[in-house]
């Protein structure tokens, strides 16, 4: 079984985000595998140990991305790629997805395994994006997968209930938290990831154009959510307080 | 790995300088020192931090648990080499665990018990058949060790131990008869290394199994902090231990008792970071969220100068002791293989910074000391309440001053060892001393240009001076019986200590600031700046107080002006840069460098 994963780095979710002209400054943060590609490793490892094959991780990004790989190559992978996307301008969804359509058109895959979003941009795009230029099936939001011969029984989460579905394969999955409890990068693990293979990969080596794989989308403004006011506690008789509560909602905040 | 301070003699960096390229800095860490830093973190905070108040209430068999699951990371096999069942890394990766162990608050006691004093004297002094016997079992966590050499009547002067092995009449095991005080890990190891006289005067170190006939413990201990190890008596009553678990040679305990205090004191050190880069954090964070006369209490600049002393402290023990690890990893490679077999050989290459390890120690047990403290009244009443955690960070520090040696016995070994060298000849201090006494008359004060840390190498330069002038005159006038004035060697010993942090700093921060320019390296440089201030203060304070001791009269007048001369500088506004460091805390509410 040839099971490949799509993983971001992103910033930790610990980090506090901080603008400035338009741009996030990530001097000094640290980062991750974003949470939910973390999943997919995960289930990726557990499936392969299962039942046979290979686990390959893919990134697009720049050289930095490579520690995530390695992160991913020391909690149990086979083999890493990382795609970079340095070169084109202005990169969005569409980009990534044209990179990996080009990556994929070479490999053979029975899964691709991804996360459900990203914690950084949230757009949740690449996983269906990309099982389209594929012309696979995809499923979302995966909280449990079991193979059986070639087909995948997925659940899914939807916004709370519960959706039980059954794709043959090549399928593409994306991880939902509580999929599984991804494991830490044992001491081993990461002595042997040193050894594993990393390709690096650039647009000439995809045979993609720069021009082709341009961003659509433009980006008009990025800002931080108001800070948060400090609360305020209303004193007095029950029926005044509740009598001035309505007046603040009306008038100040608004919202009635 | 990169070769750092090659052919440095321990002690040496008294004598000569060293270029910034030839010290490790946290800043070399490699890719994969982040990421085992980021899995003892993680395991940490994810799986023993949750579970910290049922330890602290002594349910052990979460300590056990929790030790086998970190064993199946590979988290207690990092100094195991990996014939013997573990994973044989470096000084570095080893260190980073104990540091990120600390988070573990009093766990990190258990873990550190067993890596270290526990499992170390095997790796190093055991026979091929002890280590294939005890180290996979070690090495996995499924079983514990403990260490136990103080006894009730034997605390500092740790050969005076009064248990007893006597070989029985077949000759085929020793009898062990005796009371080991205040054992972590105690209440649940499997293996001790127990120190014993043979026949009440060789020294010796045994391996004994916990399930032999006559080995019990004692109650849990009552203690101020750390409350979530094990501490027990150890009692030992006609335990007939098979003569082959003597751990090297009978007699020669002593041997294995030191130099795993060497490592246990560096660690100790290392220990000490972690948990003073944790109480920056805490305190960082509550200075942000409390507020009083409406504003948050950061914002008040006397808060400030406390986080900033805080994370400069901090900065310039972690420098000290990442530069240690380094010497220790390049002496310890530097063996042949075959050499790293043989216990002896590994003993003698790390005894050689014994001088480096009771600095760590001492040095990184008091600026934890001084940093809890702090961090305890940024938080005010609350700091005083036992559900923050800054109290029990308080309490779980005092010990660290007093175990692997007292602090006290540390800073007289320090000179005392100075000293053993000088005469052996492996320093060249007596004759450094000779020269610099007349060069120190002719001497006038330099004008210091406004480069960054061109100040503080040239009071660096002066306070080895210093050194030189009252270590020598310390020898001169006492020779032999130095040994009794031990208020001059701890002063000799502070000075030494303030020297080698101050150094420390300097060159790691002339090291980033040649790597990534001088902006990017400003909060090292702003700590650098701070806290070589404070330390050249503390030098001139010590030197002139033993002066005054050693000598009068002329002799007396000639020194102290010697002494000004090497002590005139102009100093710099700490004020503002403290401020300025505590900026970058307050915005990231952790120790940042």
């Amino acid at each position: 079984m040839n099971i490949y994963v799509l993983l971001k780095r992103t910033f930790d979710t610990e980090e506090k985000i901080e603008i400035e002209n338009g741009e996030i400054i990530d001097d000094g943060a640290e980062f991750i595998i974003n949470p939910y590609d973390e999943y997919a490793v995960e289930e990726a490892i557990q499936i392969r140990d299962e039942h046979g094959g290979e686990v390959s991780v893919v990134t697009v990004g720049d050289e930095e991305a490579e520690k995530q790989l390695r992160t991913a190559l020391a909690m149990g992978a086979d083999q890493a790629y990382l795609i970079e996307d340095e070169d084109i301008e202005n990169g969005d969804e569409y980009s990534t997805q044209e990179l990996l359509k080009a990556f994929f058109a070479e490999k053979e895959y029975d899964l691709i395994l991804g996360g459900n979003v990203a914690v950084d941009g949230g757009s949740g795009q690449i996983g269906p994006r990309l099982a389209d230029q594929l012309d696979i099936v995809h499923v979302t939001s995966a909280v449990d997968i079991t193979l059986e011969g070639n087909e995948a029984k997925v659940e899914r989460d939807v916004e709370g209930d519960q959706e039980i579905i059954s794709v043959s394969l090549p399928a593409l999955i994306t991880a939902q938290q509580g999929l599984n409890e991804p494991r830490y990068p044992s001491l081993p693990g990461i002595m042997k990831a040193k050894k594993k293979p990393l390709e690096t990969l650039d647009l000439d080596d995809l045979d993609v154009d720069e021009e082709d794989a341009e961003g659509k989308t433009k980006t008009v403004e990025r800002f931080l959510p108001p800070e948060k006011q400090a609360g305020r506690i209303l004193e007095g008789e029950v029926e005044g307080q509740v009598q001035e509560l309505v007046r603040l909602l009306k008038t100040d905040a608004k919202v009635l | 790995m990169t070769t750092f301070d090659k052919g440095k003699k321990g002690g040496a960096f008294l004598l000569e300088d060293i270029s910034p390229n030839q010290l490790l800095t946290p800043e070399d860490f490699t890719d994969e020192h982040d990421m085992i830093a980021k899995t003892t973190e993680d395991f940490v905070l994810e799986q023993v931090v949750p579970e910290i108040e049922k330890i602290e209430d002594h349910q052990f068999d979460i300590s056990v648990r929790l030790l086998k699951q970190a064993g199946e990371l590979g988290l207690l096999g990092a100094d195991v080499p990996e014939e013997y069942g573990g994973i044989g890394l470096d000084t570095i990766s080893s260190t980073l665990i104990t540091e990120k162990f600390a988070l573990a608050s009093s766990f990190s006691l258990s873990h550190g018990a067993h890596v270290g004093i526990g499992t170390l004297p095997i790796v190093y002094f055991g026979t091929e058949e002890q280590k294939h016997k005890y180290l996979p079992a070690l090495a996995t966590g499924e079983k514990i060790a403990a260490y136990a050499l103080t006894e009730p009547g034997s605390g500092s002067d740790a050969l005076g131990a009064k248990t007893t092995a006597t070989l029985n009449e077949e000759g085929t095991h020793y009898v062990l008869n005796g009371e080991k005080q205040w054992i972590t890990n105690a209440g649940f190891a499997d293996v001790f290394i127990v120190y014993a006289k043979v026949d009440g005067e060789q020294f010796t170190a045994f391996i004994v199994d916990a399930d032999t006939e006559g080995v019990s413990t004692g109650p849990e201990e009552k203690k101020m902090g750390i409350k979530g190890s094990s501490t027990r008596t150890l009692i030992l009553q006609d335990v007939k231990v098979p003569k082959e678990q003597v751990l090297g040679e009978v007699g020669r305990g002593h041997v294995i008792a030191f130099n795993i205090l060497n490592i246990g004191r560096y660690k100790l050190g290392v220990g000490c970071i972690g948990a003073a880069k944790r109480a920056i954090e805490v305190s960082a964070a509550y200075a942000n969220e409390r507020k009083q006369f409406k504003l948050p209490i950061s914002q008040f600049t006397l808060i400030q100068s406390k986080l900033a002393h805080m994370a400069s402290e901090t900065y310039a023990a972690e420098s000290s002791i990442y530069r240690t690890g380094g010497l220790i990893e390049d002496a310890f490679h530097s063996l042949s293989e075959e050499d790293q077999k043989d216990g002896k050989r590994v003993g003698k290459a790390i005894a050689d910074y014994a001088i480096e390890c009771s600095l760590n120690k001492v040095f990184g047990s008091e600026v934890l000391d001084d940093v809890v403290d702090e961090a305890v009244q940024i938080h005010g009443g609350y700091g005083f309440m036992s559900e923050y955690e800054v109290e029990t960070m308080y309490r779980n520090s005092r010990i660290n001053r007093i175990f692997e040696g007292t602090n006290e016995i540390n800073r007289l070994l320090v000179p005392a060892t100075i000293m053993r060298k000088a005469m052996k000849g492996d320093l060249p201090l007596l004759e450094q001393a000779n020269t610099i006494q007349e060069e120190l008359m002719m001497m006038m004060p330099q004008e210091v240009g406004d480069e960054p840390l061109e100040q503080e190498k040239y009071l660096l330069e002066n306070a080895k001076k210093i050194f030189m002038m009252v270590a020598g005159s310390a020898a001169q006038k006492y020779g032999e019986k130095l040994e009794n004035e031990q208020e001059i060697l701890a002063h000799v010993a502070d000075i030494v200590s303030d020297i080698y942090a101050v150094e420390s700093v300097i060159l790691r921060t002339e090291k980033a600031i040649a790597k990534e320019g001088v902006e990017k390296a400003r909060q090292k440089l702003l700590m650098t700046e701070v806290f070589t201030q404070g330390a050249f203060h503390r030098i001139e304070r010590a030197a002139k107080e033993a002066l005054v001791t050693m000598e009068d009269g002329d002799n007396l007048r000639t020194m102290l002006s010697i002494l000004k001369k090497l002590t005139r500088h102009t100093p710099i506004d700490v004020v503002s840069k403290r401020r300025r460091i505590a900026a970058q805390l307050i915005e990231q509410e952790k120790y940042v460098v």
